[in-house]
């Protein structure tokens, strides 16, 4: 609001550039952990949007919950799931991707359209600009009290949830098809995380030897 | 009567708004989605379908931004639906990592071509 025009609008390119260009690479780049990286870039560049349209509060939680907490997430992820293998083959694949990227575009035209016909009730009230964040919380304690209240309920669920699922517990069978689970993956789940290996090697090297296949 | 020149000029920008169009916004958002569904349906990676889906979920936020600092300026209340946006999207986020832990050490891989115990 007290930037110039100019500056304003080169901003508002450089973020918009960096935030398209870096959702494209996220989807299209062959290495997932330069997309994890990128994506980092998309929600600071979204970050920076946000602080255009005159609401800090919103990117600051942007940067602190995205970047912070999601692509941390992410990223642990990926180096938990990394393992290279070869995808096999789906006959198809590139009609199937040019059929979707043909859906796709005609829903960007289409929401270019409906953006670009409406008659939007422009100019509207004053933005309250620096008062974002007293009226947020005005909001979040009186007529957004309740979906507050669920939220915090949501987020206590999602963690149980989440240490439920991700918990180191292997069947010794699979559930559905029953068929043995990779004995390597039980024994992983039984192997203490705090041990020095080369120490225990170097104190009983000969059992360990012999313990393991 | 006699107003400050300057406090008018400051008070004709700020009803006029910013000088970028709220257009904009909206087709830096659409591109945003519309990527997003295209990773989403096209990814073989699980956790890149993920990734999709968080993109996805900022292109909605900058539409609520959008709207709530050009047609809602007094009661954000774009902003604030923006934040309740952004704490489901942790949640999910959490919620679907973990269950793609869970899928990796049960069927050793993430492609999502080979989840398919659900298939008729």
């Amino acid at each position: 609001m007290t930037l110039a025009s100019t500056i304003q609008q080169l901003c508002f390119l450089v973020l918009a550039a960096v935030v398209v260009v870096g959702a494209l690479g996220v989807v299209l780049l062959p290495n997932i952990v330069y997309s994890a990286f990128l994506l980092g870039g998309v929600f600071l560049g979204v970050a920076g949007l946000y602080l255009l349209l005159n609401a800090s509060f919103v990117a600051a939680a942007q940067i602190l919950v995205y970047v912070g907490a999601v692509n941390v997430l992410i990223l642990f992820a990926i180096m938990l799931v990394n393992k290279k293998e070869n995808l096999a083959a789906i006959p198809g694949l590139l009609l199937r991707r040019l059929l979707s990227g043909g859906v796709c575009a005609g829903l960007f035209v289409l929401l270019l359209r409906v953006a670009f016909t409406t008659h939007w009730a422009l100019p509207g009230p004053l933005p309250v600009g620096e008062e974002a964040t007293i009226r947020i919380g005005e909001h979040l304690f009186s007529d957004y009290l309740l979906p507050f209240e669920l939220a915090s309920v949501l987020l206590l669920m999602a963690m149980i949830g989440a240490i439920v699922l991700a918990r180191r517990d292997v069947y010794s069978s699979d559930v559905i098809t029953g068929e043995p689970v990779d004995q390597g993956l039980i024994e992983k789940t039984r192997t203490p995380l705090l041990i020095d290996p080369s120490a225990t090697s170097a104190a009983g090297a000969q059992p360990l030897l012999e313990t393991t296949p | 009567m006699s107003a400050d020149p300057l406090a008018a000029t400051e008070a004709v920008t700020i009803v006029l708004g910013t000088s970028i169009p709220l257009q904009a916004y909206l087709a830096v958002a659409a591109l945003l989605f519309c990527t997003g569904v295209w990773g989403l349906i096209n990814s073989r990676n699980a956790v890149r379908v993920l990734m999709s889906i968080e993109l996805m979920l900022n292109a909605v936020n900058i539409n609520l931004m959008a709207f709530s600092d050009y047609l809602d300026g007094q009661l954000i209340r774009g902003q604030v639906f923006a934040i309740f946006v952004i704490t489901v999207a942790a949640a999910e986020a959490a919620v679907g990592l973990a269950i793609l832990l869970s899928l990796y050490r049960n069927r050793e891989t993430v492609d999502m071509e080979r989840f398919n115990l659900l298939r008729w």
